[in-house]
């Protein structure tokens, strides 16, 4: 069943999904929100793609395979605790820029659990996104 | 230098994301073995350190415990470890040829990394919740593994292993919360602590018999092993094989861990139950092997009669009986891996692994046979044999012990055992061929599935022979096991003053 | 509160011990998945259902202030939680192969393998 006003909105939403997503992922280290929640929200948009316009929108939007997204993710996770093994510390330990400040942002606080969170946000949007891409596969 | 400790997960674990980044077979079979090699060296090094300084504990994160996860290493953790990369490599080299290459491509390797990262993981951890998530890697790889391929008979399978093995993880979490509920920790270090201090039988029975249980499952013990006669048979022989010999040891291990570690208060509760089923265990897989006429499952079917000598030494509790669950362990993970490849070259040769459909293979290839005579008869404890020195310190331990019950039961499934092996013997290699049957592959062109039998064959002809010094390590292992103080105060330094007053 | 709790969890363990004994796949499936929200329920309320302030701590403190909730056993579920949907969603799909394979959705059919 194919429903325009669907279709529309699924595509007029997308852009702001994502950039919601990025948000919500960016404020996580000391607020609610991070990169689960982020993953989540990010994947929902491509989600109403696959729901309006159909499977294979949702991939030319996606452009990349949902299981590279999850290598990427692990290895980006992985690659931020490594960080703390070089600085002759523990495994995983945290290491952090000095503090800036940025238009727009405020206090710019960067380090490796942000590496680690944007890694955890690729697994969960790659994970969900081949979830459903496989599933509605399987459905047509 | 503490980071050593988590080369033997890291490098799995590095090597399966990039297979999964690049996604063509020859890079992630390339990068599956090289990971596993890098993984078993360092292994390697990881028991050199821990037997120089028995303990190794690395804070993930620079979190100290008990707020943040640890990862501890004592020897039994290394031994395991080794041994389980070992197996790891070995049986990868052995699916290069054996497993057909549709199942291959669709990520074999990364999930083969994935599996043996989850096991090392739950050898080496020291903290609960991260053991549940430890089991739940390992067993989302295996679920995948088992079914991979999707034959109809593997679906089957795959869906008894799946369900069982997800109600003992729900089982295992409810028991990890509840013990958080009353202690307030994740640490096994500071429950050991916390419960030496103040001890709650009534709490520890009710937690310790869910473990039990959920651990059980894992392990195949009496009466919790029907999903594994159902479904070790039904996929290629290699995935088979890393799931007998690794698989159900990480359940013995967990008991040997929680049982020496924390439930050790009330262990004279706990001693009957686990002696019972010990024998039961025993019992039930040794007549189940009778039963059977198929290599694969009458081999299935040996693993849980094992698997109860394993809980036999733990009941025991003491040194020579820990030490020889140990050394066991060693010895069954390597003989039982081995048994299942040699089944599975019969199987790639034959084409099946029926008892009646087979015969002949003594003439037709006897250097094959030669590699199943060994590794049989030192799982049926002949001498000089791996095999049984691990059988014989068990039964000493139990006559020290006076049980004289168990050491019956111990020595007549071990007679029963020879029984079995006896019979494959019989049927696949000494009786004729039933009919001239064509050989499925020319077994001249299997190099590298014989390349990794023979090795391991090499292994159990080294534990018989040369066993002392494997021993005098398992001795070791069992002595941490008995004074937990040494793992107590390796992993919270502070707790010097609290130890001292037990 | 706990008494409701307890109920509830009593509840969802006897549904999901129900639907595991049934013969279908299908239920087999939701019976894991009810097993698995009681689990969740009783980790989360492991250490006590009391009212709380967020585990946040504040930015002019280094420590948690007085009369907070625990916040180990919400990221202990947060974690069940995600392990339990992976797994939800896998045995979802290995059941709808099964059914493509075999055709039944009758655990009774299901009995090959066994010896």
């Amino acid at each position: 069943m194919k429903s325009t006003i669907l279709d529309v909105t699924a595509r007029l939403l997308l852009p702001w999904l994502f950039f919601t997503s990025l948000f919500i992922l960016y404020r996580g280290h000391n607020l609610p929100g991070g990169g689960f929640i982020g993953g989540l929200v990010g994947a929902s948009g491509f989600i109403l793609l696959v729901m309006g316009p159909g499977l294979e929108a949702a991939k030319r939007a996606l452009r990349v395979d949902p299981f590279s997204l999850i290598g990427v993710g692990l290895l980006l996770a992985v690659l931020s605790g490594i960080g703390g093994v070089f600085m002759g510390n523990a495994f995983m330990a945290g290491l952090w820029l000095p503090t800036f400040s940025l238009p727009l942002l405020g206090t710019v606080h960067l380090g490796t659990p942000l590496i680690f969170d944007i890694g955890v946000y690729l697994v969960v949007m790659g994970f969900t996104l081949a979830m459903i891409f496989s599933l509605s596969e399987a459905d047509s | 230098m503490n980071n050593l400790i988590l080369l033997p997960v890291f490098i799995p674990f590095v090597a399966a994301i990039i297979g999964l980044i690049f996604r063509t077979l020859p890079v992630q079979r390339t990068l599956g073995l090289i990971g596993m090699a890098a993984a078993t060296i360092s292994a390697i090094l990881l028991l050199n350190v821990v037997m120089e300084q028995d303990y190794l504990v690395l804070s993930l994160g620079a979190w100290q415990a008990p707020f943040g996860i640890v990862l501890v290493a004592d020897l039994l953790s290394a031994i395991m470890v080794l041994i389980s990369c070992i197996m790891g490599i070995l049986v990868m080299l052995f699916s290069v040829q054996s497993v057909d290459n549709a199942r291959q491509k669709t990520f074999y390797y990364p999930l083969y990394s994935m599996l043996i990262m989850g096991v090392n993981g739950a050898f080496l951890t020291g903290d609960i919740f991260n053991l549940y998530v430890w089991f739940e890697v390992m067993l989302i790889a295996s679920f995948v593994l088992i079914s991979l391929g999707a034959d109809r008979a593997q679906l089957e399978g795959a869906f008894k292993y799946m369900v069982l093995n997800l109600v003992s993880s729900l089982l295992f979490l409810a028991g990890a919360g509840l013990l958080y509920a009353k202690v307030g920790t994740l640490n096994m270090a500071d429950i050991a602590l916390k419960l030496a201090i103040q001890p709650d039988s009534f709490l520890i029975n009710s937690t310790a018999i869910l473990f039990l249980i959920s651990f059980g499952v894992k392990a195949a013990i009496f009466p919790f092993f029907f999903w594994l006669p159902a479904s070790y048979h039904t996929p290629p022989t290699a995935i088979s094989a890393i799931f007998a010999g690794l698989l159900t040891k990480v359940g013995v291990y967990t008991l040997m861990r929680s049982f020496t570690l924390f439930f050790n208060q009330s262990f004279e509760f706990l001693q009957d139950i686990l002696l019972i089923l010990a024998a039961l265990t025993m019992l039930t897989g040794v007549l189940g092997a009778a039963a059977q006429y198929n290599i694969r499952r009458i081999l299935s079917f040996h693993i849980i009669s094992q698997i109860g000598y394993m809980i036999m030494g733990l009941a025991l509790l003491t040194p020579l009986a820990l030490a020889g669950t140990v050394f066991y362990l060693v010895h069954h993970i390597i003989v039982k891996t081995n048994l299942f490849l040699v089944g599975g070259v019969i199987e790639k040769v034959k084409g099946t692994g029926e008892l009646s459909k087979i015969g002949g293979l003594y003439r037709a290839l006897p250097f094959l046979a030669l590699l199943f005579f060994i590794p049989a008869f030192s799982l049926g404890g002949i001498p000089p044999l791996s095999g049984f020195w691990a059988k014989f310190a068990l039964v000493k331990a139990s006559i020290d012990a006076e049980v004289f019950w168990i050491t019956a039961v111990s020595l007549i499934v071990g007679v029963m055992t020879l029984f079995s092996m006896t019979k494959i013997w019989a049927e696949a290699f000494w009786k004729d061929a039933p009919e001239e049957t064509e050989n499925k592959v020319e077994p001249k062109t299997l190099k590298l599935m014989y390349a990794p039998i023979a090795i391991m064959v090499l292994m159990t002809l080294y534990l018989g022979l040369f066993g002392q010094g494997m021993f005098e390590v398992a001795e070791r292992a069992a002595d941490q096991l008995l004074n937990p103080e040494g793992y107590i105060q390796a992993v919270i330094p502070q707790s010097t003053e609290a130890i001292s007053k037990l | 509160m706990s008494t409701l709790i307890a109920i509830i969890i009593g509840a969802l363990v006897a549904a999901g011990v129900y639907c595991l004994l049934r013969r279908s796949l299908m239920k087999l499936v939701i019976g894991i998945a009810l097993l698995g929200q009681a689990v969740n329920l009783l980790v989360f309320s492991a250490n006590g259902l009391k009212s709380a302030n967020p585990p946040l701590i504040e930015a002019s403190a280094k420590t948690l202030a007085e009369g907070t909730a625990d916040p180990l056993p919400q990221a202990l579920v947060l974690t069940a939680i995600v392990i339990g949907f992976g797994l939800i969603s896998f045995s979802l799909a290995l059941m709808g192969v099964t059914y493509q394979k075999t055709g039944h959705d009758d655990i009774d059919a299901l009995t090959n393998t066994d010896t």
